[in-house]
Parts: C-alpha cells; sequence; structure tokens
C-alpha cells in the first residue's frame, strides 16, 4: 500500500502566511521514513494533515483513494507529540487505552505497563510511562499507516530501545509504514530507511511564493 | 563560597493505592533518597523512566499529590524545609520547569504566562523588557507574545516554559525535563541560560533523558532507579564504551543511547508495590551475587563516586567477567537457557542450588 499527500498546503485561521505549501510525501507500507527540521517548520502540522487531524488543500490517499476517516478507524493513526494533551483527565487510562482497540495483555506487558496503572488517572503517571500508553494505543491491528511525532522523547535511552524495538518488529510483522519525527539525528538514523529533511519538501515552495 | 544550598536526606515517597475490594496497598515510588545542591552547582539526574525524578521535583517545591505521604528531611539554606517554608518560597527562590506542556494555561496569552503577577508598572515594564529579550534569545518572533498555548509548535510551547523560570531570580531551578522535542539550537540556547545562572551562583537540578545535554553544563550526576540513587558518577565516565562506569544500569543506560550502541537491554523496573527485598536491579543483572537478592546494598564510596552495588569495586576494576566470556557460570546453560530469561524465583532457586553445589564441591 502507499499514503501519498499531493500538493498539500496549509494555513492556520489565525496565520497569514502559508506553513505548508504544496508539499508532496509518500509513505509505503512497510517502509521506515524520518523527517527532521528546526521547531516550529511545521512538522506537527504536517502530521495531524496526513492524517486527518487537520484539513488541508491537497489530497490524503491510499493507493490513489481519498481517505475519509469518518466513521471508521482510521488505517493512518498518529501518536502526538505531547501525550499529556491528547488524554482526556477524566477518563482511566483503561478507558483512554481501550477505547482504541482491544489491547492484548501480552502487549501491554512488552510495553512495560503495569496492570495497575490502568485504574489510574492520566496525572497519576510519569511523562514516560503517559507515552507509551501513547504508542500502544495507536498500535491497532487495523493501523496500516503509523506516524511518529517525537515518541520517545521522555524514555531513558534502555526503555527508548525496547520501544523503538517493539514498534519497529510489530511495523515488519503488520506491513505498517512508519513516519518517523524526531530532532534526535542519531535516532533517526538507527531506525530510519531513508531520512528528509522538511524544509527540502517544503521551504523551496515557500520561498517561491 | 559555594554554600549548601538544598540538602535532601534519605526522602522517601509513597502512594496509598486502594486496589479491588478497597484493599489498601502502599506503593513506594522513592526511597531513602539523600542528595545536595550548592550554589553555583548544577546537579544532573539521570534514570529510568518512572524512577521518582519528577516526585523529587515536586516534592522539593511542596507540590505531591494529596494521596503521598513524605517522610525524611530537607534543608534549604541550612534551615528545615517544610510545607509551609516551600509555599513561601517556591515560584521566588525556588522555580520550577516543569516536565508536562498541561501547566500553560490554555486560556492566557503566553507572554503574559511568562511574566506573572506584577507588583506595580514599573515592575510589568522591566519584566515585559526581560521576557522579550529572553524570547528574542530562543528565536521566538514578536508574534508569538499574543499566541495562545495550542497556537504553539511543541518546541515553542516547551521554550516558553523553560522562559517563565528565567524570568524570575531564583536561588534554586528545578529543570524537570527542559530540552525534549527541542532542536540543537533550542537546547544549546537552553543549556546556555542554565549555565549563565550557575555562574550567577544559582544551583541547579537537571532532570533529564538527554545524556549529552547534562554531560556538557553537569558538574556531577546522579542515576536513579526504582526510586533509588543507583549511582553518581562524574561527568568524565560516560566516555568511551563506558568502562569507567560502574553501575550495570549505568552501563545499560549509556550503551542504549542511539549515538553509542542502541542496545537493547530485556526486562523492567520492578514494580513500585513490588519492590525487591534486595538489590533493585538483581531481576535485571548479568552478575548478581547470592547477596543480592535479599539485601539491600547501601549507595557507597568509592573513590570520589557513589555506588548502590554489593560488586561495586569488581566492577570499578572490570574484574567481573562480562556475559560473553562467562558463558560457562550463570549463562546459556543446557538445562535452564539463559539466565536473563528466568524470572526473579527462578534466579533465586539457580543461585541458591549453584551454590550449594559448590559448597559440596561439585
Ligand atoms: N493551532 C494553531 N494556530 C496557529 N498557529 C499554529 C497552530 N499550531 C501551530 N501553529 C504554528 O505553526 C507553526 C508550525 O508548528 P508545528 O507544530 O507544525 O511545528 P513543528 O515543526 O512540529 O515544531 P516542533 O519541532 O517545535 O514541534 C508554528 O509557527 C506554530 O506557531
Ligand atoms: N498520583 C500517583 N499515584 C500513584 N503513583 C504515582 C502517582 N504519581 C506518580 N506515580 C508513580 O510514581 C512513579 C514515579 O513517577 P515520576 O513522575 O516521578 O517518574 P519520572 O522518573 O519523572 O519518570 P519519567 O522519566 O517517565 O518522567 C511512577 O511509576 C508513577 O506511575
Ligand atoms: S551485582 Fe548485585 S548489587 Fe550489583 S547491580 Fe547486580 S544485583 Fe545489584
Ligand atoms: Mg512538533
Ligand atoms: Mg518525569
Amino acid at each position: 500500500m502507499k499514503l501519498q499527500g499531493e500538493n498539500i498546503s496549509f494555513k492556520y485561521p489565525s496565520s497569514k502566511e502559508y506553513i505548508i505549501k504544496d508539499l508532496n510525501i509518500s509513505l509505503k507500507s512497510n517502509e521506515i521514513k524520518g523527517i527532521v527540521g528546526d521547531s516550529g517548520c511545521g512538522k506537527s502540522t504536517l502530521c495531524k494533515i496526513l492524517s486527518g487531524y487537520n484539513k488541508s488543500e491537497g489530497k490524503i490517499t491510499i493507493d490513489g483513494i481519498e481517505n475519509n476517516a469518518k466513521n471508521k478507524f482510521n488505517p493512518i493513526q498518529l501518536i502526538f507529540q505531547h501525550p499529556e494533551l491528547t488524554m482526556n483527565p477524566k477518563w482511566k487510562m483503561k478507558d483512554i487505552l481501550f477505547e482504541s482497540w482491544d489491547v492484548d495483555s501480552e502487549l501491554i506487558e512488552e510495553f512495560g505497563i503495569q496492570k495497575s496503572w490502568l485504574n489510574r488517572w492520566p496525572n497519576e503517571l510519569s511523562g514516560g510511562e503517559l507515552q507509551r500508553f501513547s504508542v500502544l494505543r495507536a498500535l491497532s491491528p487495523k493501523t496500516k499507516f503509523l506516524i511518529c511525532d517525537e515518541i520517545t522523547t521522555m524514555l531513558d535511552a534502555v526503555t527508548q530501545v525496547q520501544i523503538w524495538d517493539l514498534v519497529t518488529k510489530i511495523a515488519k510483522d503488520r506491513n505498517i509504514g512508519l513516519l518517523v519525527v524526531s530532532h534526535d539525528k542519531a535516532l533517526v538514523e538507527r531506525i530510519c530507511d531513508d531520512v528528509i529533511y522538511f524544509d527540502e519538501i517544503n521551504q523551496s515552495n515557500l520561498k517561491e511564493l | 563560597m559555594q554554600e549548601k544550598l538544598l540538602e535532601v536526606s534519605n526522602i522517601s515517597i509513597s502512594f496509598l493505592q486502594y486496589s479491588a475490594g478497597l484493599r489498601q496497598s502502599n506503593l513506594k515510588v522513592i526511597s531513602d533518597l539523600t542528595l545536595d545542591i550548592s550554589s553555583g552547582e548544577i546537579v544532573a539526574v539521570l534514570g529510568s523512566s518512572g524512577s521518582g525524578k519528577s516526585l523529587l521535583a515536586h516534592s522539593i517545591l511542596g507540590i505531591l499529590p494529596s494521596n503521598a505521604s513524605l517522610s525524611g528531611k530537607m534543608t534549604y539554606l541550612g534551615k528545615d524545609l517544610n510545607q509551609k517554608r516551600k509555599e513561601k518560597i517556591r515560584g521566588d527562590e525556588i522555580a520550577l520547569i516543569p516536565q508536562s506542556v498541561n501547566y500553560l494555561d490554555p486560556l492566557m496569552k503566553v507572554s503574559n504566562q511568562v511574566i506573572g503577577e506584577c507588583e506595580n508598572e514599573e515592575d510589568k515594564k522591566s519584566k515585559l523588557l526581560k521576557q522579550r529579550e529572553i524570547f528574542e534569545k530562543y528565536g521566538l518572533s514578536k508574534e508569538v507574545d499574543d499566541m495562545y498555548p495550542f497556537q504553539l509548535s511543541g518546541g515553542m510551547a516547551r521554550r516558553v516554559l523553560v522562559s517563565t523560570a528565567l524570568i524570575s531570580n531564583p536561588k534554586l531551578v528545578i529543570a524537570d525535563e527542559p530540552t525534549p522535542g527541542l532542536d540543537e539550537k533550542s537546547v544549546e540556547e537552553t543549556l546556555n541560560h542554565l549555565r549563565q545562572m550557575a555562574q550567577d551562583n544559582v544551583g541547579v537540578l537537571l532532570i533529564t533523558h538527554d545524556i549529552d545535554a547534562a554531560l556538557s553544563v553537569a558538574d556531577k550526576i546522579a542515576i536513579f532507579y526504582a526510586g533509588y540513587v543507583i549511582e553518581i558518577a562524574n561527568v568524565e565516565d560516560f566516555s568511551g564504551n563506558g568502562e569507567n562506569l560502574i553501575h550495570p544500569y549505568t552501563k545499560a543506560l549509556y550503551n542504549a543511547l542511539p549515538q553509542t550502541d542502541f542496545k537493547l537491554t530485556t526486562g523492567h523496573q520492578p514494580l513500585h508495590g513490588e519492590l525487591p527485598p534486595g538489590c533493585p536491579y538483581f531481576e535485571r543483572c548479568d552478575n548478581p551475587t547470592e547477596k543480592c537478592s535479599n539485601n539491600l546494598p547501601i549507595l557507597t564510596e568509592i573513590s570520589d563516586k557513589k555506588v548502590r552495588c554489593y560488586r561495586a569495586n569488581e566492577f570499578k576494576n572490570n574484574n567481573v567477567a562480562i556475559k560473553e566470556e562467562s558463558s560457562d557460570e550463570l549463562h546459556h546453560t543446557d538445562e535452564i537457557g539463559s539466565f536473563e530469561e528466568l524470572n526473579y524465583s527462578e534466579k533465586l532457586d539457580y543461585i541458591e542450588e549453584k551454590d550449594s553445589s559448590k559448597e559440596a564441591g561439585v
């Protein structure tokens, strides 16, 4: 399968200028592609567009068919940069996790998540613990493309290797395509087949404006 | 000149937790923790996710949740730091850079948040100037002043959080993960701010997963695991193959970095409700001794460092045959497979069996 973003242009309602202009990007099943770029250049914005959270000009397609996430499970899953902002403080962790899919307990264990945490509220977990929930909840069997926006920034190096080991193994097993956004160049080089610089796919088009 | 600013002595933090059937259990998340910071000193805290770093920060500020209980002693400038005093000096003499971006007020423009409460018009003017200066250094343009948190990118939100602490004139800064998701420039700028503060005699506690950042500014490095300090190391020790690091967890941490080996270590930190009676790293340690399973090692001085491990001296002199070389002893014996794959009680059984067979002269 192939995920494609074609001629994506975007500006926020409150901003005067386009943040993203005529950007093209593609991601194949089984591929691991990295994106690096300065803070504020538009990486998270692009992630939200690809996964359908932001509406943009241009087209987002899977194998040529426009992805319309409404009323069904979105095959393009986004793991957000700040997990603490995406978890309803009034929900317990088990509700947050199982709302997404019926996570099996083996995987919960492999992610280093303790059963007792499922009964806690989001503010009763550490930063890295929340981040692990956030990764796991995106790994439904129906996920075809996974967009990882700085997903291990709050983990120690030992846990970081474990999580990437798991995520990349699962991706290979299930033919998932991974898009990896990170400021850690050494990390991106370790896990990605290919790394692109955000400016190279966006800035040239911006300058022409 | 360097005076002791903060002394944390033997503190423990635990949570009362209700499980099924209203059974109460006590979760100990920090145990017997001792740490001090002098003015002008930068102490970095590295460690496992969930090892109690943020809770340590919150306990110093006096903002632990109400179901947490704290024991032990803290002093600030030589005098007892009790809850009342914490409330009095936090935000003023002691500043926190929080880990969670939830600390930003979603309904307030960021410049107003950074400036905080002002005493009068003059105070406000000078703070506005200072805020612009900090933002400028951070590459946050004039438009950002009037933005609300939801309009910021991840890295911008992080920089705003850091700015909030920089604008006050604290004597002690507790920086809980000030750099995740920041690009190189912004990381460098953040570290420069911390360095500058230390030069101005401010004490800094830098909690971070970014080992490079810690190494480039810290005077000493404390490593946390499962609520314990397991090693206090020197900056120089984090180099080469990590051969100067002593505790096996610290070595694993160093070797797991993408810029070193990206090496996978299996297993997890023990559950808080089920901390083993002995060494917290026992279950994952490649070279434990019999003693390790039942008796908690204490943090012991070894030359100019401190380590919580029974075999610290051997590890220091690299006298312990590591994994590959020692395949005859604990590892890969035919009957049991790899030692690391065993669970806690299987390991115990195995060690006991081995020792008794040794005694019997087998
Ligand atoms: N909701 C919003 N309204 C207006 N502007 C926004 C909004 N969200 C983001 N922006 C702006 O869009 C730009 C790009 O933000 P984005 O979050 O995509 O950056 P990023 O590349 O992910 O940066 P970082 O590495 O810091 O996370 C920034 O200038 C930001 O201020
Ligand atoms: N309110 C609470 N009730 C019960 N347990 C809690 C509560 N708050 C935190 N904990 C637990 O205490 C432990 C230490 O948490 P803390 O936030 O200090 O970890 P940390 O070292 O900062 O981790 P990270 O690097 O992931 O941010 C965690 O396992 C966490 O789940
Ligand atoms: S040798 Fe013993 S005390 Fe040292 S880390 Fe291993 S299990 Fe712990
Ligand atoms: Mg971002
Ligand atoms: Mg934390």
